[in-house]
């Protein structure tokens, strides 16, 4: 990375002499002063236009009561009263936030442990680990609404596999029963993210300082303590990167539950309730609103975690 | 267990070494590809139980059930699927909708990513993060408004039918692009990074503009990475569900992966049909595994090993 070094040195502030020398040589004509906006300003606008401009429009409607129908001179501003509402009157609002924490502590645990785990044994030499990791991520490429049509087949509670492998036809209903479906559903969804997770953690393996190893076995580490004390503390950039991946992917959560049973029933996500309120039936945008700002607020410390961790790296490199 | 076999003939493959301490290691050798197999045949299990109902007939299963040996394997649930559910007319709505929209997200963020990367304005930090932070926010989050937005924007009808940006393919491909371009222009910009300045340079010093100096220099450059990311890009825009799910509200327009909700309903009246349109929606990202495995990979590391 000597090479990014140097081009960042640029912004730096060391080396003015030079920089002053440069700034000269590097001088642009104005065509290429209005090219170079061009080039940013058009993906730039489009992303803010339909981005962060609906962004803001969520917290602004979120004080707002509107059904849509009236043009926006209909909106009233009632303050404060939509998020008072979803938090004392709305009965799906409380079991969707329990759902959607149980879902970010799930894929949190299970899959990232077991995807660490998979990428700490297949990073080696050994006959088949590409088939192995090919498998395991297979299910990576195919679209969650995709997983909940697969897993519907697994469930089944007559004809469904997991039924008749552990001799329950017919008596567990994997995804009727709300005692149990959050789970059910977990488990296909998990299915799915750890290859994900697996391919992440093999990637920053494979970036590891053989030397770093050697030396720790030298130093008598036997592997558990060489993974633990080394390995993994080196991993820390990738530790959080599959962290925030993870809980974006637990707060997008969507698909497999609409596909499933249009998230009623025990499968109630904060996402699913969001566009209840807009395209369903009754079209209640302030209340609607409100939510995605619950669900943004949760998601931005996630997000400026991320920032810090990846631009941080970027000053110092 | 057929495993278990297999994975002592996967392992007993090398030569057995005589000293105990490699019979302890030809055992520890044993448990892991014991492991291995046994986790890859549960990892494989849903989508080949989906293969095998896909195969069976209606009256086979209806009979037998589910857990049973065939009687017959046929091909009838695929082509009852594509004919019926008309799954061309979709797949043909994928097309028209994906490709453009990572065209675009490719054209777009290659652009940004060499501007960031190639000078130095004091904005580059700021843009960079707006376009990672506004990637990472859950779709959701704007749905609301941005409904709104393409309820109330009219587009001419060449573009669009409805005569709005909601419920138009077109729609679709830009807020898709506005998503998309954020993640690729940061793992642009990293990969860019590496790429000397001198060769820019070089070109400028021989009287070449910005245009040339991104086209002609950079891009090719880039190949690599626009490669993983496009095979990326399209796996992404293909699985989207949540998008036309709220923009679109023409069943005919939809996009195979949300279409399939419809037709399960209206097509796909018993498990094996639903099986065979299922496997049939995931041939193109099936494709992908197979074919561009490598690309698919690097793209998605890409953004997260160090550049």
């Amino acid at each position: 990375m000597t090479l990014a070094e140097q081009l960042d040195a640029g912004t730096g502030t060391t080396r003015p002499p030079r920089r002053r020398a440069r700034r000269k040589s590097t001088a642009l004509s104005l065509t290429d002063r209005i090219v170079l906006l061009l080039m940013v300003g058009i993906p730039a606008v489009v992303h803010v236009a339909l981005v962060w401009v609906p962004t803001i429009g969520s917290i602004v409607l979120s004080f707002s009561e509107w059904d849509g129908i009236g043009g926006l001179s209909d909106i009233k501003w009632i303050g404060t009263k939509n998020y008072v509402d979803v938090f004392t009157a709305y009965p799906r609002f409380w079991p969707a936030v329990a759902h959607n924490l149980i879902w970010l502590v799930f894929l949190i645990v299970i899959p990232t442990a077991f995807g660490l785990l998979m990428a700490v044994l297949l990073d080696r030499k050994m006959r088949f680990s590409s088939i192995y990791q090919s498998i395991l991520y297979l299910p990576v490429v195919l679209s969650l609404a995709l997983v909940g049509f697969i897993w519907q087949l697994m469930y089944e509670p007559d004809k469904g596999l997991v039924n008749n492998l552990i001799g329950q036809v017919g008596h567990i209903n994997w995804l009727g029963d709300s005692s149990i479906n959050l789970y059910a559903v977990l488990v296909a969804a998990a299915w799915r993210h750890t290859g994900y997770v697996m391919l992440l953690f093999l990637a920053g393996l494979k970036a590891l300082d053989p030397a770093l190893k050697e030396a720790a076995s030298l130093d008598g580490a036997n592997s558990w303590q060489t993974f633990w004390r080394v390995t993994f503390p080196v991993l820390k950039p990738i530790n959080i990167i599959v962290l925030v991946v993870t809980v974006i992917e637990a707060l997008r959560a969507y698909d497999i539950v609409f596909i499933i049973n249009r998230g009623r029933n025990g499968l109630e996500l904060l996402s699913i309730l969001i566009t209840d309120n807009i395209i369903g039936e009754s079209s209640r945008i302030g209340y609607g609103s409100a939510i995605a700002v619950v669900l943004l607020v949760i998601s931005l410390g996630f997000i400026i975690t991320y920032l810090v961790q990846v631009f941080r790296k970027e000053e110092r490199s | 267990m057929t495993a278990d076999t297999l994975a002592s003939r996967l392992v007993t493959a090398p030569a057995p070494s005589l000293t105990r301490q490699g019979n302890r290691l030809n055992a520890t050798r044993v448990a892991l590809h014991t492991f291995l197999v046994l986790t890859c045949l549960v990892w494989l299990a849903p989508l080949l139980w989906a293969v095998f109902a896909s195969f069976r007939t209606y009256q086979d299963t209806a009979t037998n059930g589910y857990f049973s040996w065939p009687r017959e394997l046929t091909f009838t649930n695929f082509v009852t699927a594509w004919t019926q559910a008309d799954l061309p007319h979709y797949f043909l709505n994928t097309l028209v909708i994906t490709l453009p929209a990572v065209a675009i997200t490719l054209f777009f963020s290659s652009m940004v990513a060499f501007v960031v990367s190639r000078f130095s304005f004091r904005f580059n930090l700021t843009l960079l993060m707006v376009f990672t932070a506004g990637n990472l926010l859950p779709q959701q989050v704007i749905a609301v408004p941005l409904y709104r937005i393409y309820l109330l924007t009219p587009l001419p009808s060449w573009l669009s039918d409805s005569g709005y940006l909601l419920d138009s393919q077109f729609g679709l491909v830009l807020i898709h692009v506005a998503f998309q371009t954020g993640f690729c222009t940061f793992v642009l910009t990293n990969y860019m990074k590496t790429i000397p300045k001198e060769l820019t340079e070089a070109a400028r010093v021989d009287g070449a503009g910005v245009l040339r100096q991104y086209w002609q220099v950079i891009l090719p450059l880039c190949r690599p990475a626009l490669a993983a990311l496009a095979t990326l890009e399209f796996t992404w825009i293909y699985n989207d569900f949540l998008w036309a799910i709220v923009l679109i509200q023409t069943g005919d327009k939809m996009p195979i992966t949300s279409a399939l909700n419809n037709l399960s309903g209206q097509y796909f009246t018993d498990n094996n049909l639903v099986a065979a349109g299922s496997l049939l929606a995931a041939l193109p990202t099936l494709v992908v595994f197979f074919a561009l495995q490598r690309q698919f990979v690097s793209g998605l590391t890409l953004g997260s090993a160090k550049g």
